[in-house]
């Protein structure tokens, strides 16, 4: 018996080196992506027309790999070492906190790439259930009595955070920047949510599938594709009267790609998402093309909407320090 | 085992002359009692067992057996199995192998800090799963004790198979000792003494003494550790980085599935591992029966 039990081991051991051994060669061409929520359908569309053009270009075939999660979550990981050669979070200030902490990459990222190392754009939208039997129009609608509201976290979800600032754009726009009143909207806001869940992903599951709430606040892109995978006769797709420009940017993580030897490749990819073959796959997934070509090709779907933007509220590092660092207003409106 | 089965003997004879049909003894319930009860154990566990196992294959099966078969054999889904499998493998026998170490230790020798390694054994079952992985993280990451070092050295640890394997084996370390422990405590060492005075040797007298004796609920333990390696989803999903097709293991696979609406393929996954679960069920179920059958 004792014999077996170690013959049994040395098994596993020699099948848990033959794993790593090929894990190791399959290394040298692959490229691991980390990204946020919403994105896996973007990023499936994205690594296939990648590939194939690498393969034309190089002659050498490469396999992308995927992580999704909260954004927070995932720049997090970056920094305890998970090996991510290109991050493509939901804001700047999670790729900010990995040049900080681990100084992985240059802390001017964001002038690498063109438009702020942001290659598509979003902006936040209501998705209400069909016919709109609240009848929610803007955001005055969704501070009414016996309106439920989902919105994921805002300490944890990068999408949280543009949806809480699309609001409070509006609440300070309507108040004249009264901060007193902007932040009695707000509380009533969140009062009226439901279901706080910790991701993007998981508040749409939550209004879609499990069918709690009148109205989610969620990612354009990610309102549409509730539509598409679930049907459109079960909702509705509402544009308020001024939202945010939500810019999710995109970044090499250079000290992992030196090491790994892919900073080639890594550069091409991050890329490939400004060209024209690129940009028509983030509109064909809902995102905001820079490419004023293509934005005008898909402007039905895209339309037209009042923007404020992150400077409005002093950058990433202001408006984290204000609104989501412990003990920030929206602790203090939220018990 | 058979100590405990004789004191009953007599009570077993006295039945027959105390049961008589005009006069109901006190322990018979009027009929619509005896139903009522029945009626609500066999509505609770179809409500909170049955019906959700059912809808686990009725779910999976929605769309066809075509769409099950490919939702179990794309080569994402086949990855996370292998990776499964695979820490299966590993833990295991390790735990295996551990339990039965320190079940000796713990039951046979008496020595200082007895109580303080039976603790440390039952530390697991004690923390959450999340708090194991985060350790890990906090040890292993590259801000933790050994980050620079193993990052230096292009050693990956968490975020790759050894973090899963470290966090899975810390969570399920007491499944066999815990299972053993208190079993070679009831039947004591006589045997083994004998054994070893008569000149066999330590490892001769385990393998033809000790190990027949707790072979029964070593096997239960082993069950155990199985089911839990298998299903473990708190430690490895804090450790694992979730990169498709290397670092999910099947219950953070059918996470991804269900949150990228793919409803169907995530039942076709947890279906799957319900048959495990209901195998290993099975297995516990044989191994009982066959075990009473020794004792007896």
């Amino acid at each position: 018996m004792t014999k077996k039990m170690i013959f049994f081991v040395l098994f596993c051991l020699v099948i848990s080196g033959c794993s790593s051994s090929n894990a190791s060669e399959k290394e040298s061409l692959t490229l691991l992506n980390v990204s946020y929520d919403p994105t896996r359908e973007l990023y499936h569309d994205i690594n296939e027309a990648f590939a194939k053009q690498w393969q034309q270009d190089t002659g050498q075939t490469i396999t992308i790999q995927q992580s999704h999660g909260g954004s927070g979550k995932q720049g997090r990981a970056v920094i305890d070492g998970i090996r991510a050669d290109v991050v493509t979070l939901a804001l700047a200030y999670d790729i900010d906190e990995i040049a900080k902490n681990r100084s992985l990459l240059p802390t001017n990222w964001q002038q690498l790439l063109p438009n702020g190392s942001a290659p598509y754009t979003s902006t936040i939208v209501f998705l209400v259930r069909k016919g709109n039997p609240k009848n929610i129009r803007d955001w005055d609608d969704l501070v009414k009595d016996h309106v439920s509201v989902i919105t994921p976290n805002p300490k944890t979800s990068g999408g949280a955070r543009w949806n809480y600032l699309a609001a409070w754009a509006y609440a300070a726009t309507v108040n004249r920047h009264n901060d007193a009143q902007t932040i009695a909207f707000m509380k009533k806001l969140y009062g009226n949510v439901e279901v706080l869940d910790s991701g993007a992903r998981g508040s749409t599951t939550t209004f879609v599938e499990r069918g709690i709430g009148d109205v989610l606040i969620a990612w354009e892109n990610e309102a549409y594709l509730s539509l598409n995978e679930v049907g459109k006769d079960d909702f509705e797709i509402i544009t308020p009267s001024l939202s945010i420009l939500a810019e999710p940017p995109v970044a090499v993580i250079k000290k992992n790609t030196q090491r790994r030897g892919t900073n080639e490749v890594a550069n091409a990819y991050l890329s490939f998402l400004y060209t024209e073959k690129g940009q028509e796959i983030a509109a064909k997934n809902y995102y905001r093309p820079r490419n004023k070509k293509i934005l005008r090709h898909y402007n039905t779907q895209f339309p037209s909407v009042k923007l404020a933007t992150i400077n409005d509220f002093g950058g990433w590092q202001h408006a984290q320090k204000i609104h989501f660092t412990d003990g920030g207003l929206f602790d203090a409106m939220y018990q | 085992m058979s100590a405990t089965l004789l004191p009953e003997a007599p009570k077993q004879q006295k039945i027959p002359k105390v049961h008589n049909p005009k006069t109901p003894t006190t322990t018979k319930e009027p009929l619509i009692v005896q139903w009522t009860l029945i009626g609500i154990s066999v509505a609770f566990l179809s409500l909170f067992l049955l019906l959700p196992l059912a809808m686990i294959f009725i779910s999976a099966l929605q769309k066809g057996v075509v769409v099950y078969v490919e939702a179990i054999t794309n080569s994402e889904a086949l990855s996370a199995i292998k990776l499964t499998l695979l820490v299966v493998l590993i833990v295991v026998p390790l735990n295996t192998l551990f339990g039965i170490l320190s079940a000796l230790l713990i039951s046979h020798h008496h020595f200082k800090g007895k109580s303080l390694l039976l603790t440390l054994i039952d530390l697991p079952f004690a923390v959450s799963p999340v708090i194991a992985g985060l350790i890990f993280v906090l040890i292993f990451g590259a801000q933790g004790l050994f980050g620079e070092w193993l990052l230096n050295h292009d050693i990956y640890v968490i975020f790759a198979l050894p973090g899963i394997v470290l966090a899975t084996l810390f969570v399920t370390v007491p499944f066999v000792a815990r299972e053993l422990i208190p079993l070679m405590q009831s039947q004591g060492q006589a045997e083994e003494e004998a054994s070893h005075s008569l000149g066999a040797s330590a490892l001769k007298t385990f393998i033809y003494i000790t190990l027949p004796k707790i072979k029964w609920g070593l096997l239960y333990g082993i069950i155990l550790c199985n089911a839990r390696v298998i299903g473990e989803f708190g430690a490895v999903s804090v450790v694992s980085g979730h990169i498709r097709g290397l670092t999910n293991t099947m219950p953070l696979h059918i996470e991804v599935l269900y949150n990228e609406y793919q409803f169907t393929a995530a039942f076709a996954v947890a279906s799957l591992m319900s048959i495990l679960a209901l195998l290993t069920i099975l297995i516990k179920n044989v191994i009982e029966w066959r075990s009473k059958e020794v004792s007896s």
